[in-house]
């Protein structure tokens, strides 16, 4: 009845799992206590669960991602206290099978959760708004795909109370992730979490490509595109060339662990180190698909805070599309140590030093950006400044490993955590950061406070050079990554000391916490009014904060790049004419996402504990919610002219 | 790119191209049909990691037997007779419902959905026949790999039958509306990809495979 699911499955035996569930279930029962006791839910169902607007959509996403920061980094400052701690004879507080299941946590949630669900949000918040349009090309899709990304964030968290959750790392190598070395249910959550996720992110692609090529305002050139717009169209297009490939792969795995396939088995000519080739195939993609926008976010900030239009614009387009393609040319370098012969290793070697060129043209550009302009050290530029300066170091630690005979030494030592880290928080995460502060005003109407911002900085850009720089002195001292204790008493001064950076993070997590929570309370005097509170190039400023449900009242037309810096300057030559309203079509909210995603996860857990009647009434759950999505009656509802007339005069009275 | 060129036909060979802006925002109509194309993309690179595979594993028989062995390539020449039919009749039934003509529309259709059925019987046939042979997908890499291809592809012709009753049952019921119109031109464009998938299902797994 219940498959392989029993009472075993809750981990009785380990506090810390179980500790933390019960705080969770508590937290979690407050705020929903709390919702229902203010009447708060038709409010929720009906204007952020079942809403299809891309803005609301992008917010929850970088909601979602920030709740698992949370998740993730706890998972880090556990590693990074057992490391200082279990040395020697100590054996610290985590069991190696738990401590397996952190470090694979770990990096799944803080990669496909947190990095990649952020960038989502921002490219959904920002691009329908920077290209002039009122939402994106597939605005119900657009909720399903994040739902199911919701689902995904869902079924690993369950595993913390129900069963486990992998111990093999976050990309789940075969052998040992096959049925025989891994015989648990981790893999399985990982596995079916990812999968659904996956299809979440590629049907987010597809409507994000579609978007920027076919849905732009008129006059909108690709040329005249802001530069987010461009990163982000590269990443959507690695999403649509690259998930597939990591779909497939898992699938594989999953018919071996389910069906008894042989794709990667040791047996019967199956083959580990395919999977390897294939799962880098998206991987490797997959770590531009997260940079881009970041370089995005901060050619937008630059730009912006430097009142200057960005340096070398075009030669900004053609390195993000050269990073975009050479991404899928370099996957081996990986796994140089596979001994696939000199000649391939020097290849992909090469190749990989070529895929810095393209960067450093853009470090130039935006460091040509900043000369001569009147740059305000505001927070969004403090997160950009500290990007270039630690992207820059591990992107040589990175060009350093691209040598093969060099990997060949560093290979899986904490040298390569250190470098990767070095580029994912320094470029990834300081680009969420950065825009986060940057555009938290377009969605919320106000600003968030720039004292604690300031020092939630401090505290993140020096706790990341604490934490991680002694692990590139470790890893030229030999210690291999995913260690559960350690007996060399050499390297314990540079645990503990990387122990002191986690916790210097940890105090630049509580300023950003804090800093939620004072903005939110000074939100009368953080109020922006105008809609551009940082004296803003492009469209998306143009509107107000938060913008209206339909973006724009009238359809802007572009006349070049920074198209509303353009409006600006033109306005003090021009009249102001008198605006002709003109009927808008709104699309409809629709639970369609919110249900399948609750298929989904119905259909994911019964898998996962091989409950199939569970997982038959999951897929005819999705399938009946999209056979009556397909028979709406309508989509769509017209906004007329008069009512929009009214809207916008009542906003003009406001700011007035 | 958008900076277009505009056709002076012979009229005028020494005239410079004319800049024209960009529109604006397309069709639905054209935007439904562009985002499919894209999802298409995405689904050809997902069967190319499953031929990506098939081509590494397609020599570890493990000592069992090989595509030779087993492979019958006047099935495999129904098989691709079938689907090739069906994709006949999905294009004439595409194009009554251009015309909105529901005789056609149901009669296209339901050749449509018998050659494709026929398809799926043939394949589903095949694989019952092997596995009864003990050449199941567990036997060896080479058979996983085979039956994962070949079958990743019969599931998409069996989420296309259904996609196509339910379009249907749509047109029955609603009629021509703008919505299934839309869809039908989606799904149009699906069972065409298939054929191509096919093809080279056709020329690398069963050409090759049995080529001595």
């Amino acid at each position: 009845m219940l498959g392989k699911l029993d009472w075993s499955a809750i981990p009785f035996d380990e506090p810390i799992p179980l500790v933390t569930a019960a705080v969770l279930a508590v937290v979690i029962a407050a705020v929903l206590g709390w919702i229902t006791l203010k009447g708060y839910w038709p409010y929720l169902w009906r204007d952020w669960i079942t809403s299809v607007d891309h803005k609301r959509i992008g917010v929850m996403y970088c909601a979602l991602s920030l709740v698992m920061l949370i998740r993730g980094f706890s998972d880090a400052i556990m590693m990074r206290s057992q490391l200082a701690l279990a040395t020697g004879g100590a054996q610290g507080y985590l069991p190696p099978e738990h401590y397996n299941q952190i470090f694979s946590a770990h990096g799944t949630i803080m990669i496909f959760f947190v990095a990649m669900t952020f960038m989502v949000g921002l490219m959904n918040f920002v691009v329908p708004l920077q290209l002039g349009i009122r939402d994106v090309a597939f605005p119900t899709l657009n909720s399903v795909s994040l739902w199911l990304t919701a689902s995904g964030v869902l079924l690993t968290n369950i595993s913390l109370v129900i069963g486990e959750f992998a111990r093999t790392g976050w990309l789940v190598y075969p052998p040992l992730s096959e049925l025989k070395f891994s015989p648990g249910v981790g893999v399985d959550y990982y596995l079916w979490s990812i999968q659904i996720s996956g299809v979440g992110t590629l049907l987010a692609g597809v409507n994000m490509v579609t978007t920027i090529l076919k849905m732009r305002a008129p006059g909108m050139d690709l040329m005249r595109m802001p530069v987010f717009c461009w990163t982000s169209l590269a990443s959507s297009l690695l999403i649509v060339a690259a998930f597939p490939i990591l779909t497939a792969t898992l699938a594989m795995l999953l018919l071996d662990r389910y069906l008894g396939f042989h794709f990667f088995t040791n047996e019967a000519g199956g083959n580990p180190m395919m999977f390897i080739n294939l799962i880098w195939a998206w991987g490797h993609p997959e770590v531009y698909i997260l940079i881009l926008p970041a370089f995005g976010v901060f050619s937008e900030v630059i730009a912006t805070f430097s009142g200057k239009p960005l340096f070398g614009y075009r030669s900004m387009v053609a390195a993000t599309m050269v990073i975009c393609v050479l991404s899928f040319m370099v996957w081996l370098h990986h796994f140089f140590t596979m001994g696939a012969g000199a000649d391939v290793n020097a290849v992909f070697g090469v190749m990989s030093m070529i895929i810095a060129v393209p960067t450093g043209v853009k470090i130039f550009n935006w460091l040509f950006t900043l000369y001569g302009g009147r740059v305000r050290f505001s927070v969004p530029v403090l997160w950009s400044l500290a990007f270039m300066v630690t992207f820059a170091v591990g992107g040589m630690t990175g060009v350093l490993m691209a040598v093969p005979p060099a990997d060949f030494v560093l290979h899986n030592s904490v040298f390569l955590i250190a470098h990767f880290h070095n580029v994912v928080i320094g470029g990834v995460l300081f680009g969420a950061f950065a825009g986060y502060n940057y555009w938290f005003p377009k969605a919320f109407g106000f600003r968030l406070d720039e004292r604690l911002g300031k020092a939630a900085f401090w505290c993140w850009f020096i706790g990341f050079y604490v934490a991680f720089m002694p692990l590139y002195a470790l890893g030229l001292m030999g210690m291999t990554r995913r260690l559960q204790h350690t007996d060399n008493p050499l390297w314990t001064p540079w645990l503990v000391v990387a122990g002191v950076g986690a916790v210097i993070i940890m105090a630049g997590i509580g300023f950003q916490i804090l800093q939620l929570v004072v903005s939110i309370r000074n939100r009368d005097a953080l109020r922006d009014l105008s809609g551009d509170p940082w004296n803003g190039r492009t469209l998306e400023w143009s509107t107000a904060s938060p913008p209206p449900f339909y973006n724009y009242a009238v359809m802007p037309n572009v006349e070049g790049i920074d198209a509303y810096w353009g409006m600006k300057a033109r306005a003090q030559e021009e009249k102001l004419t008198e605006t002709v309203y003109e009927p808008i079509e709104i699309p409809n909210n629709s639970p369609t996402g919110f249900i399948t995603a609750f298929f989904a996860v119905v259909m994911g857990f019964a898998a996962i504990w091989h409950i199939w009647w569970m997982v038959v009434v999951g897929l005819l759950g999705a399938f009946v919610t999209f056979i009556v999505f397909a028979w709406r009656k309508q989509d769509e509802y017209e906004l007329p002219a008069d009512e929009l007339a009214q809207l916008e005069h009542d906003r003009a009275e406001v700011v007035a | 790119m958008t900076i277009a060129i505009v056709d002076q036909g012979a009229a005028d060979p020494d005239a410079l191209p004319v800049y024209r802006p960009f529109p604006g925002p397309a069709s639905k109509r054209i935007v439904v049909g562009y985002g499919f194309w894209i999802f298409l993309l995405s689904d050809f690179i997902m069967f190319s990691a499953f031929f990506a595979a098939y081509a590494v594993l397609s020599g570890e028989t493990a000592g069992g037997p090989t595509g030779k062995q087993l492979f019958d390539l006047r099935i495999v020449a129904a098989e691709t007779g079938a689907l090739l039919a069906s994709s006949f009749t999905c294009g004439m039934s595409a194009l009554a419902v251009q015309t909105r003509q529901f005789g056609k529309v149901y009669a296209a259709s339901f050749f449509t959905f018998l050659f494709g059925a026929v398809f799926l019987g043939l394949e589903i046939n095949e694989f019952a026949r092997m596995v009864a042979e003990g050449a199941g997908p567990q036997r060896s890499a080479f058979l996983s790999s085979f039956f994962s291809v070949v079958g990743l592809h019969g599931i998409h012709v069996t989420i296309g039958l259904t996609w196509l009753l339910v379009m249907l049952a749509q047109i029955a019921t609603r009629g021509f509306i703008p919505n299934t119109m839309r869809r039908f031109l989606c799904f149009a464009l699906f069972w065409h990809a298939l054929d191509i998938i096919w093809v080279a299902l056709f020329t690398v797994v069963y050409l090759m495979g049995t080529a001595t």
